[in-house]
């Protein structure tokens, strides 16, 4: 008697309310992140990333510039990044010739939607174990001149 | 549909109680049909009328949904746990607890290097308080988000906590002072924050016998002035006849520049007060004129005292709290300074002093009274001007009581003790032995609406409601008894806190929701005057720690003599270094971490083995200072106590200890 009580309430929960509540906060699906990663297939140089940084055109390398991002690149980033290997993170040398200068300034300035959303960045994360690349708050100037210290490694 | 879902619960909860009570299978049949005929109801397709069912109503308020906020910030006192704690109004959701007056291993307050300087008086090293009423800084009499002032009791003292923070900023102690209560209510523009003593004593203190007390004892009123970066110190103080001051309020508009105190044992007792000092049918609620004191120290007509008392600061540049102590106060005697302050005859025992929105009624909470009586600003004025006293004490003339009351709210309940304001013409008053908040009108001082309260309510705080621009849509009781309102935890219970909904005529009761400590004063207002100020993460280029290091190559250890000073850098997940060899037993090891991070929620802990004090919690940017001196031989693990990333796990080293003798040179590396 007292089991079937439990089952008949117990349903009566589950049903209780059942129709006509769409669009309500229990409908909504949840869907779990995939853990691997699907094979990105376009030219790494052609990505962009996603971020503020639209187009870059690189000129002559610009030696002050270069030193101000290094500099930079010595206090905000070098707890993870290591200029002759990889470290937590990739070393950044002869990144551009791996990456686009676009792609690089917004894995500095946007990591958060970067490793969820671009194919490279994803691949990175799951190759880091899990580490995250720590967004340090450059601001788009203080990227550009760590990515002319880049040109220089 | 909250309403359909909270039917469901309240009858799920009726039936899970009676299960435990009533076994029959006949009650089983019962229960049954009664939840079916309910859900059945429940759902029949939003036919109740708006606030026919109370449940649906209520819960509809106070329901904020996942990932929205809170309305309103609500600072409550954390009472003998000497802290703050942060709700969210109209939620009840705890947000933090803010150290302020006792030590916290949680985040290493009190306990790490940086933070000690603020627990530091006169009296030495103090790790806990009494905390009571928190007061939120004011501009043009309204709550402004820049600080809260918070008083301890015990060991006389004012914190002030930055809202960009929310933590703990300032510590100032008072002199001449035994028991801080009536305090740290702050004038309109928070000119001054105030310090009224509820234990008169010796003043100067100083050794002698107790039955002294009508000669040797005094009360002092402080002043503290509070500049416009916080900072505090003590302008001036009045010396008062020997009384409990009690509460205070300050004037405001039209009574703005004067200070409302409210006393009790005027019979200036000493012992067994429960009986002794509730002989007179009136006590007094004193009346300061601040802005004559200030002529007065102008024109220094003050005595200057020699009493000690520490100024603890947190310097944000150098993200460490720093303590001065100083030797001097001005005092002003009321006999050498006419026209500073007058006492307002109050039946009796008053608690609470509390002045309207508009400045002109003081009321005086006389909780041994059945009555409450209600001063007009106005006929304390014109008493002053024709000299209505009835007498005089120690230079303080006394105005006649039937001169300055504006009207009697009578017999509106037992036990009042506290008032606020909705701004739209009401009070609502505490009612500690009938457990009641009572709603009156202040013009006509009659009782419009009452409310039992869940039991035995202290304060009560509407959201800027001892300013003069109340946000009156809520109010919340402060509880002192919970007995079966909650789950019980064995012999002690919760304290808590009540909301109503103060918005129509009627109040009513929202939520209950549990506080830590108990609930003395709150404070709350809208969470758009803080939310926009607030510090995410601090600059790595402006932290001058003397031990911050700005990269990890920097760092390093270094020894001096048994001190050994160890550079450390944290950030996602590792530290830098990580090894660390040549530490000896009888070492003093200061662990310096600097938290690497420039991201908001991002703080990394630290803890290592044998640690005698706490652990530290370093927010982005900063840098904090753990001394652990090691008493065994061995390896130690130390690690990162906040969850930090996927690889918080990892983010461990050790650190090896070797005896006193030892010839081990320092050695520290990571990843080598």
């Amino acid at each position: 008697m007292k089991n079937l009580f439990y089952t008949a309430s117990l349903l009566l929960f589950l049903t209780g309310c059942g129709g006509g509540e769409k669009g309500s906060a229990g409908k909504t699906s949840y869907a779990p992140p995939k853990a691997s990663v699907e094979e990105t297939t376009t030219d790494p140089m052609q990505n962009k990333g996603i971020g503020p940084v639209k187009e870059i055109q690189l000129g002559e390398v610009d030696q002050a510039l270069a030193d101000a991002g290094e500099e930079i690149f010595t206090q905000k980033c070098m707890a993870c990044h290591k200029v002759d290997k990889k470290f937590i993170g990739p070393s950044p040398k002869d990144i551009l010739d791996r990456r686009s200068p676009e792609w690089v300034m917004n894995m500095i300035l946007n990591p958060e939607e970067m490793v969820q959303k671009d194919p490279i960045a994803k691949q990175l994360l799951v190759e880091a174990n899990g580490a995250p690349m720590a967004n340090q708050n450059l601001t788009e100037d203080d990227a550009r001149k760590v990515l002319e210290y880049f040109r220089t490694l | 549909m909250p309403a359909k879902s909270l039917n469901i619960s309240e009858h799920y909860n009726f039936y899970h109680v009676n299960l435990y009570k009533m076994k029959s299978d006949k009650f089983f049949h019962l229960m049954f049909l009664v939840i079916s005929a309910s859900l059945i109801t429940a759902c029949g397709g939003g036919s109740e009328k708006a606030g026919g069912g109370l449940e649906s109503d209520v819960a509809s308020q106070v329901y904020v949904k996942p990932g929205e906020y809170d309305e309103f910030y609500a600072f409550m006192s954390g009472g003998f746990s000497g802290q703050i704690t942060v709700y969210g109004l109209p939620s009840g959701r705890l947000f933090k607890t803010i150290p302020v007056f006792s030590v916290d291993a949680e985040k290493g307050y009190g306990f790490n290097e940086e933070t000690k300087p603020l627990l530091n008086t006169s009296h030495g090293f103090i790790p806990w308080d009494d905390s009571h009423h928190p007061e939120l800084s004011q501009t043009n009499g309204q709550p402004d988000g820049r600080w809260i002032f918070i008083n301890g009791n015990n060991t006389p003292r004012i914190a002030r906590v930055d809202l960009t923070t929310f933590e703990t900023a300032e510590i100032i102690e008072i002199p001449n002072c035994g028991g801080n209560h009536s305090s740290p209510f702050t004038t309109e523009n928070s000119e001054y924050v105030v310090a009224g003593t509820r234990f008169s004593v010796p003043v100067p203190q100083e050794d002698v016998a107790i039955s002294t007390y009508k000669d040797k004892f005094k009360g002092a009123l402080t002043f503290i002035g509070v500049e416009d970066n916080g900072a505090m110190d003590i302008s001036f103080q009045v010396l008062v006849p020997g009384y409990d001051y009690d509460l205070a309020h300050a004037g405001k508009g039209k009574s703005h520049g004067w200070m409302f105190f409210s006393t009790y044992n005027t019979e200036q007792a000493s012992t067994l007060l429960e009986v002794n000092a509730s002989q007179k049918d009136k006590d007094y609620i004193a009346a300061v004129n601040w802005k004559k004191a200030e002529e007065y120290i102008q024109e220094g007509k003050f005595q200057e005292l020699t009493s000690s008392y520490l100024r603890n600061y947190y310097d944000e540049e150098k993200q460490m709290a720093f303590s001065e102590t100083k030797d001097k106060v001005k005092v002003l005697i009321p006999e050498d300074c006419p026209g500073l302050i007058y006492f307002l005859p109050t039946p009796k025992s008053p608690h609470g002093v509390d002045v309207d929105p508009t400045g002109e009624y003081i009321v005086g909470n006389g909780k041994l009274s059945a009555d409450m009586s209600v001063h007009s600003f106005d006929k304390i004025v014109a008493a002053i001007e024709n000299e209505a006293f009835e007498t005089t004490i120690d230079g303080i003339p006394v105005l006649k009581y039937e001169e300055i009351v504006d009207g009697i709210v009578q017999q509106a309940g037992l036990g009042p003790l506290h008032t606020e304001f909705d701004g739209k013409g009401n009070a609502y008053t505490s009612f500690f032995i009938s457990s009641e908040v009572v709603k009156w009108d202040l013009e006509t001082k009659e009782v419009v609406d009452r409310s039992a309260s869940y039991y035995s309510i202290g304060h009560l705080m509407i959201p800027g409601g001892d300013s003069k621009k109340p946000w009156g849509k809520y109010l919340v009781s402060l509880n002192k008894i919970t007995k079966d309102r909650y789950l019980p935890t064995g012999p002690e219970l919760c304290q808590s806190a009540q909301l109503y909904d103060i918005s129509g005529d009627k109040m009513k009761l929202l939520l209950d929701f549990p506080t830590m400590g108990e609930p003395h004063y709150a404070q709350a207002l809208p969470a758009d005057l803080v939310v926009p100020n607030q510090v995410k993460y601090y600059k790595l280029e402006d932290n001058h720690h003397p031990h911050a290091i700005k990269n990890p190559t920097d760092g390093r250890i270094e020894r001096e003599g048994n001190e050994v000073h160890v550079y450390m850098g944290a950030i996602r997940s590792h530290f830098t270094p990580d090894n660390i060899e040549g530490i000896k037993v009888g070492d003093k090891v200061y662990w310096h971490i600097t938290n690497l991070e420039q991201d908001w929620d991002v703080p990394h802990g630290f803890a290592v083995m044998g640690a005698q004090n706490a652990e530290l919690l370093i927010m982005p940017g900063q840098t904090e200072t753990l001394l652990w001196e090691p008493k065994k031989e061995g390896v130690f693990p130390f690690y990162c106590t906040d969850f930090c990333s996927a690889l918080h796990q990892e983010m461990q080293g050790y650190v090896r200890v070797s005896p006193q003798n030892s010839s081990i040179a320092l050695k520290w590396s990571l990843d080598e």
